[in-house]
């Protein structure tokens, strides 16, 4: 046994989100572009959901080019260069390589390296699960300025002829840049998994039984959801409560509420459960943009901001949740 | 304390109500949630997980589409009861 102690690093006390980016697909897909091969139409989409349209990338457009587009925006918002970036994290379930992670990519076509680059696989949760990440690497010390992009291209997990959950998805990318900060910014982390419910949002099939069975095509998405819509409206709401108790705030000192973008009714639910004040703004850009999985909690809060509905330094309680099923929540503070 | 099939009834009636703006009295037991009272599936969840709270019973997911009626509804409730 060595008889000398190692030194363990230390950090900043606090820190907080710099700034935030996001972008969507290019495309504007309609209720109507989508309600044929499910024989459903506008307004049960509307009625259901609250989506009227989604946003869907072009064939060539790829996570990385919405994650590099997005981390640019963010980057500049907060003032920063590539250079600047010490740790690079993608949240991510639609990237197709199994390996090298899409954020070492990134890092690169950033010139952020050598930051340290890692992907993380929550899905719906995976901003807020980035967000955890990079706080805790800034206050010990680890990382100084994290990237975190949710970045996802969920049209290329669709099948059109799905009822289930393929109308909803839309493709984006949302970035932040987390960094040190002389006052709290990003409150407790409430996160967990329930994975006796690992089917209630699934993939079709493994990539090794297309590898058995070409037959089965290409893997696609489908869920429950009904067993979602429970679990997201009244399971989540007591983790948002607890996210806002945690970091000693309450409902009227919260400016923005943003959720998962996954249905409006979800959202309508939550907001009830919640018993949130008129005073607070709440993110509804699942209506323009669909279900974004990983990127919808940057890309609903970036629209918050520009439509001035809250300002730099207001309170903002995000939750994520999907896939898993995980969730995360916590209370930030807005660049 | 167990619950009778009218104390379900009326429970139920005020959590109906609650949720879709129909007053209690037309929440009858022969009355279907989707046909009559125009609820939809997800308005089905949401009345179904209040009545879980207010009755202290479990509704599995895969029993809600059996639920037809209010009828259906205050039977489940009621044998749900321990
Ligand atoms: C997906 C979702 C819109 C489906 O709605 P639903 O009301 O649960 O759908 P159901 O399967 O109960 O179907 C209800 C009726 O609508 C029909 N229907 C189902 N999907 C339909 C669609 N896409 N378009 C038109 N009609 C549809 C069904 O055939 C059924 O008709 P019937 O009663 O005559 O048989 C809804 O469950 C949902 O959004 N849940 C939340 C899940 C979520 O947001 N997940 C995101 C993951 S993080």
């Amino acid at each position: 046994m060595s008889g000398a102690t190692i030194r363990q690093a230390t950090g900043p006390a606090y820190s907080r989100i710099l700034g935030i980016g996001g972008v969507r697909g290019e495309n504007v897909v309609t209720n109507d572009d989508v309600a044929g091969p499910i024989d459903s139409s506008d307004e049960w989409i509307r009625q259901r959901t609250g989506i009227v349209t989604r946003r869907r990338a072009g064939a060539q457009t790829t996570v990385l080019d919405l994650s590099e587009a997005a981390a640019r925006k963010a980057l500049d918002a907060a003032g920063l260069s590539g250079d600047d970036i010490d740790a690079v994290i993608v949240s991510t379930v639609t990237y197709f390589h199994q390996t090298p992670a899409a954020a070492a990519v990134l890092a690169d076509r950033l010139g952020a390296t050598p930051a340290a680059a890692f992907d993380v696989s929550a899905a719906c949760a995976g901003y807020t699960y980035g967000i955890a990440q990079a706080d805790a690497l800034v206050r010990s010390g680890t990382a100084r300025h994290v990237l975190v992009v949710g970045a996802e291209k969920m049209s290329d997990f669709i099948d059109p002829t799905d009822r289930s959950i393929s109308f909803l998805l839309g493709d984006g990318a949302g970035a932040a840049i987390v960094g040190p900060s002389d006052t709290p910014g990003i409150g407790p982390t409430v996160w967990g998994s329930d994975g006796g419910k690992a089917q209630a949002i699934r993939q079709t099939h493994a990539w090794s039984d297309l590898r058995e069975d070409p037959e089965l095509g290409w893997p696609t998405l489908r869920q429950d959801g009904q067993t979602v819509f429970k679990w997201a409206s009244f399971q989540m709401a007591p983790i948002a409560a607890k996210a806002m108790a945690e970091a000693g705030v309450s409902p009227g000192d919260i400016g923005a509420f943003v959720p998962h973008q996954a249905n409006m009714r979800i959202i309508d639910q939550m907001i009830k459960q919640l018993a949130l004040p008129d005073s607070v703004a709440v993110a509804r850009d699942i209506a323009e943009t669909g279900n974004t999985s990983a990127a919808s909690i940057p890309l609903a809060t970036e629209r918050l901001l520009a439509e001035g509905q809250v300002g730099s330094g207001d309170l903002a309680l995000q939750i994520g949740f999907g896939a898993g099923l995980v969730y995360a929540a916590q209370v930030i503070v807005l660049p | 304390m167990a619950y009778t099939d009218q104390e379900v009834l009326a429970g139920l009636a005020e959590i109906v109500s609650e949720e879709t703006g129909l007053p209690t009295d037309a929440v009858l037991l022969e009355k279907s949630f989707t046909d009559d009272l125009d609820i939809d599936s997800l308005s089905m969840m949401t009345i179904v997980t209040h009545a879980e709270d207010k009755f202290g019973v479990r509704i599995p997911d895969e029993d809600v589409k059996n639920l037809t009626t209010v009828g259906d509804a205050v039977t489940y409730i009621t044998g749900a009861q321990a």
